[in-house]
């Protein structure tokens, strides 16, 4: 990948490369004394020793590893990823429909759309799962769908948007000439060709929708952290750093997974012919907490 | 349902929203400095530090933020160091974890100038400090801007998990009065909703002005 970065000084010749050697391994020593620091720190409060780590493979109080892993990873992260394979599809076909509302030629169904996306855009998704929480006295996993389910939609109703926007005018203008109505033109021209822009922006967005459903900790739906507190619970709180690195790594893995798909992609979509637009630019880089 | 009891409630909202906001600015200012750190160490000609912002940003991008107060709650005692409760812990947490999509804004920003515009400056002869900040900054500066805007919006979103771990905040000072008021639960919890749409609204409409008036600048 092209960047002014690369380009801002010269290329370096031998006396810079040897400079920049020294600096580096010097910012590398001083980076590794710090981490090191931080693990003698740890080491010296016993954080490594191995009855705080044997959970994983030797648990106590009867229980075998089998269980604390199903317990971590077939009962937390997969209660996480049910929340996150219901909301997603949800999410996305609403947020599709709203994008069509949004440029319907009625003025209302215009507005009211709009108004939708703008409400859902600017609120808290914890707001939102206490809205159905406590307001409407859903069950903590309805909670957690709904809240991820809004505000998902509102995002990729901005990037199917944008999406739409990216194509040239000529598109529509030929599809409405060979006599196409809007619908037609919509389903068989121009959506297609979006999701392709799309589909990085998409996909960039379930990792955002994996990590809020961690908000469900604090709703009471039993998902992953949920599922580390009660291993902590049983075993003893002094498991909960092993416990925790397992978590943080199953977060790590998946969401790493995803961003470097969504970076692939965004790749291909640029090699290729269709328009090359970055469409995170048109909305919250950041999202739910995500953002 | 009755109007009132948003008016009767207004102490409780104004200091839940005095606490969201405070927590929005102060490690909003946090994250722009340890954000803008580990840009330069990104763009930097060493490779050590380029590695160490990478793997910085990479982390905590791919992070819960639930997670990390997760951390800091729970996990960070058991290493023997405790945080002082509630206010302070979720400034350390929310810094942590807008520096790095400040840090990301910052970059890409940087990475939007058009390569021949360092091309052109290196070529008049300025040196890496001049064509740095007369010609790749003042340019960048322009385009990082509506993108940290929306960082900031995520981040006045993002102080509502805090409510999770004993802050009372906005969304902390909504559940508390629902829980008070049966009747009235979503009455009060759309009060909570506007003082949000107050801020986030607004700001949002500005960073899309601005990126307008950058796009035509272009």
């Amino acid at each position: 990948m092209s960047s002014p970065i690369s380009i801002l000084y010269d290329a370096p010749g031998p006396l810079a490369r040897r400079r920049e050697r020294i600096g580096s391994t010097v910012a590398a020593l001083v980076v590794l004394a710090l981490l090191g620091l931080a693990v003698w720190y740890a080491a010296g409060r016993d954080v490594f020793a191995l009855e705080r780590w044997d959970v994983l493979w030797d648990p106590p109080r009867g229980q075998t590893a089998a269980d604390v892993w199903r317990s971590l990873l077939v009962v937390g992260l997969g209660a996480t990823l049910k929340a996150a394979v219901v909301a997603a599809p949800l999410a996305f076909v609403l947020g599709l429909v709203l994008a069509v509302c949004r440029t319907a030629r009625l003025a209302p169904v215009r507005i009211g759309a709009t108004v939708v996306i703008e409400l859902f855009r600017g609120l808290p998704v914890l707001l939102m799962m206490f809205f159905a929480l406590l307001g409407f006295g859903w069950s903590a996993f309805a909670a957690v769908l709904f809240g991820l389910t809004v505000y998902n939609m509102a995002i990729i109703a901005e990037i199917v948007r944008a999406g739409l926007a990216s194509l040239p005018k000529g598109q529509s203008e030929a599809a409405y000439a060979v006599g196409l109505s809007r619908g037609q033109t919509l389903r068989l021209v121009l959506l297609p060709q979006a999701l392709r822009t799309m589909a990085p922006s998409l996909v960039a967005q379930l990792v955002v929708l994996l990590k809020d459903s961690s908000l469900g900790f604090i709703v009471g739906y039993p998902e992953l952290l949920k599922a580390i507190t009660n291993n902590g619970q049983f075993f003893g709180n002094t498991y909960l750093v092993a416990l925790f690195a397992v978590g943080a790594g199953i977060y790590l893995v998946v969401n790493i997974t995803l961003s470097r798909l969504a970076l692939r992609l965004r790749g291909r979509a640029r090699r290729t012919a269709a328009p090359a637009v970055d469409l995170t630019a048109a909305v919250t880089p950041t999202g739910g907490t995500a953002a | 349902m009755d109007l009132m009891v948003i008016a009767d409630n207004m102490p409780a909202y104004l200091a839940g929203f005095r606490l969201t906001a405070q927590l929005t600015l102060v490690s909003g200012a946090g994250a722009l400095v340890i954000g803008l750190a580990v840009a330069a160490m990104r763009v930097s000609p060493l490779g050590s530090l380029r590695a160490f912002g990478a793997v910085y940003t990479e982390l905590l991008r791919n992070m819960p933020l639930t997670l990390i107060f997760f951390f800091a709650v729970l996990v960070l005692p058991q290493f023997g160091v405790v945080l002082p409760f509630g206010y302070w812990t979720a400034i350390i947490c929310l810094t942590a974890y807008t520096s790095a999509f400040v840090a990301e804004a910052v970059r890409s920003g940087i990475n939007a100038v058009g390569i021949g515009q360092a091309e052109a400056a290196r070529a008049i002869g300025l040196t890496f400090g001049q064509s740095l900040t007369s010609v790749i900054l003042p340019q960048a500066v322009r385009s990082v801007i509506p993108p940290l805007i929306n960082v900031i919006i995520a981040l006045a979103k993002n102080t509502s998990v805090a409510a999770g771990f004993a802050v009372v905040e906005l969304v902390a000072t909504g559940r508390r009065l629902a829980q008070q008021n049966p009747g009235d639960v979503m009455l009060l919890l759309v009060g909570v909703a506007v003082f949000y749409l107050l801020f986030t609204i607004p700001a949002g409409q500005l960073a899309n002005l601005l990126e307008r008036k950058v796009a035509f600048a272009r």
